[in-house]
């Protein structure tokens, strides 16, 4: 271009140079509109600052909160437990419980040796009771209609329409509290309309009416197991269920305890139980026979027969002869131990009941065996009273109920009349902890507290307290149903001083009450056993049970061991602890003898549909030796629908029996069984029955046996040297390892393990082992650190052993089997086969026995548990905590506040095994060394030892010569003792005591007329 | 009496010239990947990567994405581990033993077996790897000073063996292979130009083909060998130790070294067979891997798959012999047990099917080589599994045997170990001379033979 003065401007303020223009010379774009926005340099400075900010940020460990104390509240040092003396009472369930703590946060229940009911037992469930203090599925609120509200509108709201009410219900299961029948009482005074009814899911109401019309006393007397030579339980539960079981289990193996010491008692109860399925009480019997549930009171009039005619007195009753399984044996045995018999039935059936009576009474028990001077509290339940409430509330009668901690709904056979009947009442108030399935009904949730977080009392027996005190403020904006009566009564809703008041009133008879909240019991008994005299109708009882029709399957449901009837439902330790019997984990099953399910073309791994009537339930199959044929039994306390995710699983069995005449009692004939589909794999701990004849496993034998040698059933394997035969343990490659200071063992003694699972909760509270839900537990995937394991016996005669044939054969549990519980954890081996194979050294032994695993030095191989001969070691499969895929206690914080804090939670990839509770080990030796003393036998004890309630597990040091188990073991060491697998030379620490049958001969002797009763048994 | 000497057989037919060795082992070196190659290789790749997600997925989530359980721990990881351990051993067989016996007709197939040692033994140790609980703590079962931070290992453990006998048996293998590939790289890099001619060049070395390198060459080679030998025989030695040395019946068992040496050497020999058919096939290799190395081959695999055999009902014998009833139960178990089909399948392939082997046509047929050799792999794999997992699971007490299901990881990972052997023996095959040029040229003719002209 020529040079020239042309100019082009591109507006006119660039022409006139405007103060705009010549600000912005020097910029090349024109971004004045974009003033404000992001520019492209901003843009990657604050990408690249906030890249390296939130990478920073992922760099810092997450926070946690630790909050110091400011001050230090009295009694709690960070570290220290403090133990506090409370009890366990859940709808007549009792127990006297000391509840660990650690800086104000209950991280353990164990058993309260004060205490003359429970002796320091627990049961499984009341150890489980801890978690059902963290469960992050209760609700945190009261509610009206489902909606959060205030605990003063509530109150006003209550109060109003409760003095509008013209009759006004209080619905509760059992209630063993006077305080809080004190409450009641006052609410009644407050409302005259107000009257109290008292269910129970598995009612005992025929018992109590029985004795009434048979005693002329409507209540439950004590059963003295311990001082009966002859035991026989008739559809009864005794040792799992039943009143009282940690009392009764304690009773029972006080009988069956035995010593092989030079004049040792070598006397043992004989216990015969008479059922439908196997339950864990018949698991344990001595002889055992089964009968349909429409059979039941056939076999005890036939018992009742027997006995009278074999004592020569009485008349017989008018029912058709009909044989079972050992009922002759039994009444032979029963008129033999006349006055030292004890005959218990768990029937709900008044006729069934009264019979029993008669039997007793024709042997003399009462004020032997059964003490009418301490009468128990368990069952208070009136069925007449709740079927009647429930009919009013059906009727709109009822214009205001209030249901005190019971949620009738699910665990009542008219739940569904209820639900129905709650339409109609003007006022609906459920004293829950949660939302459950009768609550959601109800117009208010006046939200209930943990018994943990509550004042209480309870009086198991007449002359036995004990107190309920809170361990931990309440978690949410809960009130105890207590303190909710008497708000609205119009009374102070200081429940502590109420209780202290009653306590001190009425009860505690001048005794402190600062000492009697310390030892949490307070007991006067009454020490003589009162009898009663019989006075029952029996030939009306008689024309009852023999008018009794039943066509077809009969179903019968029970209540089982750990879930029971499915209050807890929602507690994760409960649903995967294993049924004792069946093995079976989170649902219920419906069990079939091997000849039912044949006969029905049913296999393992098959779903049926079970008809009563109209209703249909779908479950999956158990094959179960010990059930009577032609039956199903199914556990109840499943199948809720409003309890939580855990505890919304299997099936609900009580709608089934509605509308039946025989429903109290549990069972129905006539149902339906049609296969629906198969290939599933329950959840089982356990799923091959039998022991296989291995002797070094299960060694048992017969008393009559062990009398004459104290080693009957003992296996002593020599092993074949050029210096002829030689122990085991006299040849070894290993120089062993010196104990200088402690040896800690243990003695389990099967003859008293009962099977109950007390041991495995505790230890899964104790030891924060994870629980890893259905699909894992299928997968054969459980993590606890103890087991129970249950063996069947098999009618395969052992000579064939050897065969295939005979293998198979020995795969197959009898019938009618003999069953062993054999608790299973860590045996601490001094040879121990898992420390040669680790390659980075993650277990090795202490110089006090144990066999100890190092967690993070752990690779994972799991070399350590292929080499288990006992398979006890657990791994760790997956991350269980903070792991939505496992979303039970260990994923969400409230949760987690059960964790035992001096107890490692184990992460992902690492083995885990029972340490022999290292942690209480090593605070009981601290305690010691604090005083400059030794550990004193007993002061240290493992989680498992310690929850047993017939101390069937003995833990101590074996170097102190005065320790429980050195006794035990100088006690037994020529008799009972042995170790598992003795030949493989791994050297135990754990113990055993053969078990020894009250039975007249070994099993195989008796095979013969085992099998030609069983032919009658079917009748 | 007089003696006849045999005419030997030619080891390499077709007339080869020294000329004609190198075209015909470096054109599929020099040339373009073939189509058929580009396929082969493309399916490792994605068997390799599907794998690949799920030993991710393993590592991410835990080991809980196997079928193992409480009562079995062991089951396909190990069965794998083992398994290519043993294959591997076939390479190192061939390469040292039959060196040491002067067996000249090793030099065809010597090179590929040594590479699918190398391949095989990574795939063993990635199983190494994979089943450990927290992988990432793996150095953990070296014996490092503490200071590195890990700890003292346990010497009697025979996990810390196997850490020991397959670190050197890799390292000894892959030091084996790269001298015996030092002079065909050298060929390699003489015709090669630009970037190839670097690499090639790096990789040989700064070889001469001088006499006195050659005499290098060959005291290396011996001295290798020597080394090597021992460790066919030591290191599944070593791994049977692993359940040898435990107290489960039907893994605690005197027998297992010998056992699985012979069933190491048996499998190595069918994979070998397996690949060198298809090498021979693809690349037109014929006349270098004739039939008498197939047929050769064929003897090996009957000879070791009898020795098995013979094993096997060696455990029998001493399971009834011995009284112990866990022994005995473990065995019959095996057999009659939940697992029998294992049993079965275990002794079907491995003693049974080899046997066809003892006529010469079907021992020189092809097909029925292949076929064979694939058989005889499953049947080792089959072996293992039923070492490990039928004594596992119904062990000791009874209340705690269980079954065993494998689940997707099982699979997955087991996939992925074959992915990547086979993506790297492609690449081998493409990119690195599969059979020794030097090796075969020494043996290309015979004395009595009249030299061609040429």
């Amino acid at each position: 271009m020529e040079n020239t003065n042309k100019r082009y401007w591109k507006g006119i303020e660039e022409l006139k140079n405007d103060i705009s223009v010549v600000k912005n010379a020097d910029k090349e774009f024109n971004l004045e509109g974009l003033e404000g926005g992001t520019y492209r340099r901003d843009f990657l400075k604050m990408l690249g600052f906030g890249v390296a900010a939130v990478s920073l940020a992922a760099c810092n460990a997450p926070v946690r909160h630790t909050i110091p104390y400011l001050n230090k509240p009295e009694d709690i040092e960070p570290g220290i437990p403090n133990y506090y003396a409370s009890t366990f009472a859940q709808a007549g369930s009792y127990c006297s419980i000391l509840v660990k703590t650690r800086e104000g946060r209950p991280v353990k229940i164990e058993g309260n040796k004060l205490s003359g009911v429970t002796k320091g037992g627990v049961a499984a469930h009341v150890h489980a009771s801890l978690l059902s203090l963290y469960d992050n599925e209760r609700s945190k609120e009261p509610t009206k209609g489902g909606k959060k509200t205030t605990w003063a509108e509530l109150d006003k709201e209550v109060s109003a329409a409760l003095a509008s009410s013209t009759n006004i219900r209080v619905v509760s299961n059992t209630i063993l509290s006077p305080s809080t029948k004190s409450v009641l009482a006052d609410f009644a005074s407050k409302y005259p309309s107000a009257k109290h009814v008292t269910y129970d899911s598995n009612s005992a109401s025929a018992l109590i009416e029985a004795n009434g019309t048979s005693f002329g006393k409507a209540v439950i007397p004590s059963y003295l197991f311990n001082k009966a030579n002859v035991i026989v339980g008739i559809n009864c539960d005794f040792l799992g269920t039943w009143l009282s079981p940690i009392e009764h289990s304690a009773q029972w193996a006080e009988t069956r305890r035995l010593s092989s010491a030079k004049g040792g008692k070598k006397t043992m109860s004989r216990h015969y139980q008479f059922e439908t399925g196997m339950s864990m009480t018949g698991a344990n019997a001595d002889y055992r026979g089964m009968f349909k549930p429409s059979q039941e009171g056939a076999f005890v009039a036939n018992l009742y027969n027997r006995i009278a005619a074999i004592m020569g007195v009485g008349s017989q009753l008018s029912v058709a002869k009909a044989d079972f399984e050992n009922i002759d044996k039994c009444a032979k045995d029963l008129v033999a131990a006349k006055g030292a018999s004890l005959v218990v039935s768990g029937s709900n059936n008044v006729a069934v009941q009264t019979i029993v009576n008669g039997i007793n009474s024709l042997l003399g028990n009462l004020g032997n065996t059964i003490d009418f001077g301490t009468t128990v509290n368990y069952k208070q339940g009136n069925d007449a009273a709740m079927n009647q409430f429930v009919a009013e509330l059906k009727s709109g009668a009822v214009d205001a109920v209030i249901f005190l901690d019971s949620n009738p709904v699910y665990d009542h056979l008219l739940g569904a009349d209820i639900a129905e009947g709650l339409k109609k009442s003007k006022l609906s108030v459920a004293i829950a902890d949660r939302a459950n399935e009768t609550a959601s009904l109800c117009t208010y949730l006046a939200l209930n507290t943990h018994y943990l977080e509550s004042w209480g009392d309870a009086s198991p027996k007449a002359g036995y307290y004990s107190l309920t005190q809170p361990v931990i403020s309440n978690i949410f904006n809960s009130r105890q149903g207590e303190s909710s009566l008497l708000a609205w009564a119009g009374k102070s809703s200081d429940y502590q001083a109420y209780v202290k008041n009653v306590w001190t009133s009425s009860i505690l008879n001048g005794k402190t009450w600062i000492q009697a909240l310390h030892d949490g019991v307070y007991e006067s008994p009454n020490a003589t056993v009162l009898g009663a005299s019989f006075s029952g109708n029996l030939a009306e009882a008689a024309a009852k049970v023999s008018s009794v029709k039943s066509s077809g399957i009969e179903l019968l449901v029970f209540e089982n061991v750990t879930i029971g009837t499915g209050i807890q439902a929602n507690n994760p330790w409960l649903q995967e602890t294993p049924d004792p019997v069946s093995k079976v984990t989170w649902e219920n099953t419906a069990a079939f003898s091997q000849k039912t399910a044949a006969d029905l073309g049913l296999e393992v791994g098959d779903w049926v549909n079970l008809t009563i009537g109209a209703n249909t339930v779908e479950l999956p199959i158990l094959i179960q030796p010990g059930q009577a044929n032609d039956t199903v039994t199914v556990a109840m306390g499943y199948g809720r629908t409003a309890a939580g995710k855990a505890g919304n699983v299997g099936v609900a069995m009580l709608p089934l029996l509605k509308g039946s005449a025989t429903a109290s009692n549990l069972w129905v004939g006539g149902a339906k069984i049609e296969k629906t589909k198969s290939g599933y794999t329950l959840a089982q701990t356990q799923t091959h029955e039998t022991y296989m004849g291995r002797e070094a496993v299960v060694q048992e034998s017969v008393l009559s046996e062990y009398v004459k040698n104290s080693k009957a059933g003992r296996f002593e394997p020599m092993i074949a040297t050029s210096d002829g035969l030689k122990k085991p343990y006299s040849i070894t490659l290993w120089n062993g390892h010196e104990k200088k200071n402690h040896s800690w063992g243990m003695v389990i003694d099967l003859n008293t393990c009962t099977g109950c699972a007390a041991c495995v909760v505790s230890c899964q509270a104790e030891n924060n082992v994870s629980v890893v839900g259905k699909a894992e537990v299928a997968r054969a995937r459980e993590m606890h650190w103890i087991r129970i394991d249950r063996y069947y016996s098999s009618d395969a005669p052992e000579e064939e052993g050897y065969s295939v044939a005979g293998y198979k054969a020995m795969e197959t549990a009898s019938a009618n089997p003999e069953v062993v519980f054999q608790p299973l954890m860590c045996q601490h081996c001094s040879n121990a086969p898992c420390e040669t194979v680790c390659p980075v050294l993650a277990t090795t032994h202490s110089s006090e026995g144990l066999n100890q695993m190092t967690y993070n030095r752990c690779v994972g191989t799991r070399y350590c548990a292929n080499n288990c001969p006992y398979k006890v070691r657990r791994f760790n499969w997956f991350k269980y905590f903070e792991n939505d895929n496992f979303d039970f206690h260990f994923n969400n914080e409230l949760g987690r506040m059960v964790i035992n804090p001096d107890v490692t939670v184990r992460s992902r990839g690492v083995i885990e095994k029972c340490s022999m509770c290292v942690q209480r080990i090593q605070a009981g030796k601290l305690t010691a060394k604090k005083e400059k003393r030794r550990p004193v036998d007993g002061e240290i004890e493992t989680a498992c030892s310690q929850s047993c309630p017939t101390n069937a597990i003995t833990f101590g040091d074996m170097l102190d010569p005065e320790s429980r188990v050195s006794k035990l073991l100088v006690q037994e060491e020529e008799g009972r003792r042995f170790q598992l697998l003795e030949e493989i030379n791994v050297i135990p620490q754990v113990n055993y005591l053969v078990k020894i049958r009250n039975k007249d001969g070994v099993k195989k002797a008796e095979a013969v007329a085992h099998t030609d009763h069983s032919e009658h048994a079917g009748h | 009496m007089s003696v006849v000497s045999p005419i030997r057989e030619h080891l390499v037919t077709g007339g080869k010239t020294y000329h004609d060795v190198t075209e015909d082992i470096c054109r599929h070196v020099e040339a373009k990947p073939t189509k058929e190659w580009k396929i082969a290789f493309a399916i490792s790749v994605l068997v390799l990567l599907y794998g690949g997600g799920w030993v991710l997925w393993t590592w991410w989530e835990g080991l809980g994405v196997w079928g193992l359980n409480k009562t079995v721990g062991w089951a396909w990881d190990i069965t794998n581990f083992v398994w290519w351990v043993g294959i591997g051993h076939a390479g190192t067989l061939i390469s040292a033993i039959l060196l040491l016996f002067r067996q000249k007709w090793r030099t065809s197939i010597n090179r590929a077996a040594e590479a699918m040692t190398i391949f095989a033994v990574l795939c063993a140790a990635s199983f190494i790897l994979m089943h450990m609980g927290r992988p990432w703590l793996a150095y953990w079962a070296l014996p490092l000073p503490n200071t590195f931070g890990s700890l003292w290992v346990n010497f009697n453990s025979p996990l810390v063996w196997d850490v020991f006998a397959i670190s050197t048996y890799f390292s000894v293998s892959c030091l084996f292979w790269f001298i015996g590939l030092i002079p065909d790289l050298a060929t390699i890099r003489d015709r090669a130009t630009g970037v190839r001619k670097t690499i090639y060049g790096a990789l040989s070395l700064g070889w001469t083909g001088g006499a006195r390198t050659w005499a290098r060459y060959e005291d290396v080679s011996l001295i290798l060998a020597g080394l090597s030998t021992p460790l066919v025989l030591s290191v599944h030695t070593i791994v049977s130790f692993d359940f040898a040395t435990s107290v489960i019946p039907g893994w605690h068992t005197t027998i297992f070294p010998p056992y699985f040496v012979a069933g190491a050497i048996f499998s190595g020999f069918a994979m070998v067979q397996n690949l060198m058919l298809v090498t021979r096939v693809v690349y037109k290799l014929e006349d270098y891997i004739t039939l008498e190395h197939i047929s050769l081959m064929n003897k090996i695999i009957t000879l070791t798959g009898s020795i098995v055999g013979v094993a096997y009902i060696t455990e029998f014998f001493i399971a009834a012999y011995s009284g112990v009833e866990y022994e005995k139960y473990a065995f019959i178990n095996r057999a009659t047990g939940p697992l029998w089909w294992s049993y079965f399948g275990m002794m079907f392939c491995n003693v049974m099917s080899p046997q066809v082997f003892w006529f010469k046509k079907l021992r020189e047929n092809i097909v029925v080589s292949f076929v064979i050799a694939v058989v005889v792999n499953i049947g080792m794999w089959f072996e293992r599994f039923v070492i490990i997992v039928t004594s596992l699971h119904r062990d000791y007490l009874p209340s705690s045997w269980t079954y065993f299901t494998p689940r997707m990881g099982d699979i997955g990972d087991y996939l992925f170990s074959f992915g990547f052997f086979f993506t790297c023996f492609f690449l081998f095959s493409k990119f690195l001379p599969v059979i020794n040029m030097a090796e075969v040229k020494s043996v290309l003719k015979s004395s009595s033979e009249k030299k061609s002209n040429h």
